[in-house]
């Protein structure tokens, strides 16, 4: 499989802040790919520099083969980007800048245009003024999803959409990667991430600290064990990657990486086992591990400080 | 507490201070944000101010050299056009009539940017959803607004009161010069109030109090190429004029500051009944649909549609003060009186064709420095996109930097050229004589402007930060070109503004040299400014 985005070692700093600090990012062509991290990790800083916004410090990264500084015009041609907040100039209609867009890009697919109209319930003839968060965001997806383009970058792009339009838009996400294209989804909504990406990224102050499909990262993780054994457990303390252990008489609650579960299972059975729960780790569970800056000592108010 | 709340008259007043609830809050914010903006607005009106009296006491130091000033300056109607007429010949009143119509005006700028600022902008960009969300109530904004102009215009006339007292001799008439231009500060802050609550857009309630400010002057200085003593109708139809006929110096009008505090006392009354009738965020004319489609296809067609609405603004504004002083030209330059002095001079400015040269280049001149503010705000408009987010996405398609800003830049450098041209015709249709010549001198000062564009390319494309500074580089060129000539600076300081290496025309000989030398020394600014919009980071 050929690569969609390839980032290795990105720095950027803006005069004493790092806001990248080394990041590295790879999406495959046709996948859908989430970008996520906590407020102020450096993702949209990544994404300017994917869309040569920004010039970067060091380090290499390539969009769609191309040099995205360099060869920003080319590149664009290729590209649709959906910001997070959508500014719109006030005296021009939703439509004009939809075709705006979609003109300055690759062109525009004028039947799939009115169906994304239509799906999204956006009236193209209101002014910029008039339009609230959510549909000024739905300008922008319409924009970008009627393109015809082979990558899209979507920084936050839900941020203002109801329920019925979030999924309105997964299942457009799921129509790109249906026709083959390359999607980068900065997002902050789990359940968006957790049934549209093939892989993550997760950053956190400029780095790169996991990347991989989900069932992978999820493998990273503690899985929750509750059992009622039929005799005493034995040794079970002493295994690896156990946590949290609390044995009362026969039975037995206990944390464990998720990549060791199988000795404690075996040492399980070994006792005869009558119920077992496992419960996999939540996506919640996942994502605060992995944003937390010390995992399991970090409370969420000193990471909002560290993130600043 | 609540039982005084419940009687009849308390209850009407808490529910007025309720529409004024958190104004002081509002004012220290105001301030607190303008706290660079506002010292440096007064202190460079008022230090201007004091400091002309005392060049000119340098220059003119005895009693016969200031009357023989007085006598020249009032026989010559271009000069009136520009500086109003002269009412005494002492120190103070020639300062005043040097600098005080130039000063009006610029309180006027300052006015109603710091009104609009205040209120529309907030409006416009959702801070003010924010702030009302807390204890504000409807009126405050524009309350706060209005008191911030009133101490910046305050400011302004106590600095030029204390600081002409002395050296003119004459508390009352520095007083009177102080409030007339603090004063009419305030007129124009009314006019920016009431302009804020008609649009959505702050950057039109702006456009829409300036053209109030241009109208202004153009009445005026009409009226006062035709009156000696600013009495004509013109002149008291703008309240630039009324400014003008406060006289200070000179037997002070003191009835003349009622006519500005009454024009202000009654706008914000105006301006206060319409921001109590609308809603936040809307103008009063509700929001019409747009097309469902577009037609724009390409950088160019986006900013010529962003730019055309003030571009047609400008190009009446000029096609109609070009006519208005075309058609004065004859009455301007007739001879006035039956002065010997004033005789002599005619016939060494080479009788009525040398006046009627002499009064036609000035006129140009001035069209030409307002030009150039039509092609920094122009120019700037890159900057305003840049900052409000709108330049990242439409640079995220196949757009490249450079198309971008070009189709901008077109419309800023091909607009002043569209300026001059309509103003030059205008100007030769009201005369009715000569079109080529002064089409010829309107278009000479397009190298000049384009300096100042250039510079503005520069600064917002190497040094974003400090792209507004361009204001001050066009209002310093601006204050040389007009106020300069007659405080005898040293040639050095006036060859800083572009438009002091001009030709004179008409009535001069062209000389090629400089105007081509403006344009390579345009064209480079521009190259540069252009060159490092290449190599520096976009913000969103």
């Amino acid at each position: 499989m050929t690569k969609a985005i390839t980032v290795a070692g990105l720095h950027k700093s803006f005069g004493r802040t790092h806001a990248l600090d080394g990041l590295d990012l790879t999406v495959e062509a046709g996948e859908v790919h989430g970008f996520l991290g906590p407020n102020g990790a450096g993702k949209s800083t990544t994404i300017r520099v994917l869309l040569g916004l920004l010039r970067a410090d060091s380090g290499a990264a390539r969009v769609l083969g191309r040099d995205p500084w360099h060869d920003a015009v080319e590149l664009h041609r290729h590209v649709a980007y959906v910001p997070g907040d959508v500014t719109l100039w006030r005296n021009l209609s939703g439509g004009e800048v939809i075709d705006l867009y979609g003109r300055l890009r690759g062109g525009l697919d004028a039947r799939r245009r009115a169906e994304l109209l239509d799906r999204f319930e956006l009236d193209p003839a209101k002014k910029g003024r008039t339009y609230s968060k959510g549909n000024r965001q739905k300008v922008a997806l319409v924009a970008a999803f009627a393109s015809d383009v082979e990558l899209l970058i979507l920084d936050e792009p839900t941020s203002g959409l109801d329920p019925l339009m979030e999924e309105v838009f997964q299942s457009c996400v799921e129509d790109e990667r249906n026709r083959g294209r390359t999607v980068l989804l900065s997002s902050h909504i789990l359940s968006e991430v957790e049934s549209l990406c093939d892989r993550v990224s997760i950053i956190r102050k400029g780095r790169t600290v996991e990347a991989g499909s989900l069932a992978e990262l999820r493998h990273l993780t503690r899985t929750s064990v509750t059992a009622e054994l039929a005799g005493p457990p034995d040794g079970l303390a002493g295994l690896p990657g156990v946590h949290d252990l609390d044995v009362q008489g026969l039975r037995v609650t206990l944390q464990v990486d998720t990549d060791k579960i199988d000795a404690v299972l075996r040492s399980l059975t070994a006792s005869g086992v009558r119920s077992l729960v496992s419960t996999p780790p939540t996506l919640e569970e996942l994502f605060l591990r992995h944003y937390q800056e010390d995992i399991g000592s970090t409370t969420p108010g000193g990471e909002k400080a560290v993130s600043r | 507490m609540t039982a005084v709340a419940t009687a009849p008259a308390p209850a009407r007043h808490s529910r007025l201070s309720g529409r004024l609830a958190g104004t002081g809050a509002l004012l220290r914010l105001a301030l607190r944000r303008d706290r660079l903006m506002l010292p440096v607005w007064i202190l460079a009106l008022g230090g201007t101010l004091v400091s002309g009296a005392g060049t000119l006491a340098k220059l003119y130091d005895t009693a016969a050299k200031r009357a023989d000033l007085a006598e020249s300056m009032n026989g010559n109607s271009s000069l009136r056009a520009l500086y109003g007429p002269v009412f005494a010949d002492s120190l103070g009143a020639l300062n005043a009539w040097r600098l005080g119509g130039f000063m009006a005006v610029l309180a006027a700028v300052m006015s109603l940017m710091i009104v609009v600022r205040h209120t529309r902008d907030e409006e416009e960009t959702g801070r003010q959803e924010l702030l009302s969300s807390a204890c504000v109530g409807r009126h405050a904004p524009l309350a706060s607004a209005l008191l911030t102009a009133l101490l910046a215009n305050a400011g302004v006339a106590l600095i030029t009161t204390a600081g002409l007292a002395k050296s003119t001799g004459t508390t009352a008439g520095s007083a009177a010069l102080g409030l007339a231009v603090g004063a009419t500060g305030m007129a124009f802050a009314g006019v920016a109030a009431i302009t804020a609550q008609l649009t959505e857009s702050g950057r039109l309630a702006k456009g829409l109090a300036g053209a109030v400010l241009g109208a202004a002057f153009v009445l005026r200085a009409a009226g006062d190429t035709s009156s000696h003593d600013a009495s004509s109708v013109l002149d008291w139809l703008s309240p630039l004029g009324w400014a003008e006929n406060v006289r200070p110096y000179a037997g002070e009008r003191w009835w003349a500051l009622l006519l500005l505090v009454a024009a202000a006392g009654a706008q914000s009354a105006v301006a206060y009944a319409l921001a109590g009738r609308r809603d936040i965020g809307m103008g009063l004319v509700p929001p019409r649909p747009g097309p469902a489609e577009g037609r724009m296809a390409t950088a160019y067609g986006l900013a010529w549609r962003l730019q055309r609405g003030a571009l047609t603004g400008w190009a009446a504004g000029f096609a109609v003060a070009g006519l208005l002083f075309g058609g004065m030209t004859k009455g301007a330059t007739r001879l006035l009186g039956d002065n010997e002095q004033t005789k002599e001079m005619f016939r060494r400015m080479g009788g009525q064709s040398g006046l009627t040269n002499a009064y036609l280049a000035a006129i140009v001149g001035l069209l030409g420095m307002v030009a150039a503010l039509y092609a920094a705000q122009s120019v700037l408009r890159l900057h305003g996109e840049e900052t409000g987010g709108r330049a990242e996405p439409v640079l995220a398609n196949a757009v490249g930097r450079l198309p971008w800003a070009a189709g901008h830049l077109v419309i800023a450098f091909g607009g002043s050229v569209l300026l001059m041209t309509v103003g030059g015709l205008g100007l030769a249709a009201g005369y009715g004589e000569d079109f080529g010549r002064i089409l010829g001198a309107a278009l000479v000062q397009v190298p000049a402007i384009w300096v100042l564009a250039g510079l503005a390319v520069l600064l917002y494309g190497a040094f974003p930060k400090a792209a507004p500074a361009t204001w001050g580089v066009v209002g310093v060129c601006l204050a040389l070109g007009w106020i300069g000539p007659a405080l005898n600076l040293p040639r050095a300081a006036l060859d800083l503004s572009p438009f002091g290496h001009l030709p004179k025309l008409p009535g001069t000989p062209m000389h090629w040299l400089p105007v081509l030398s403006l344009l390579a020394l345009a064209a480079a600014l521009v190259g540069a400014g252009l060159a490092a919009l290449r190599r520096r980071d976009i913000s969103g």
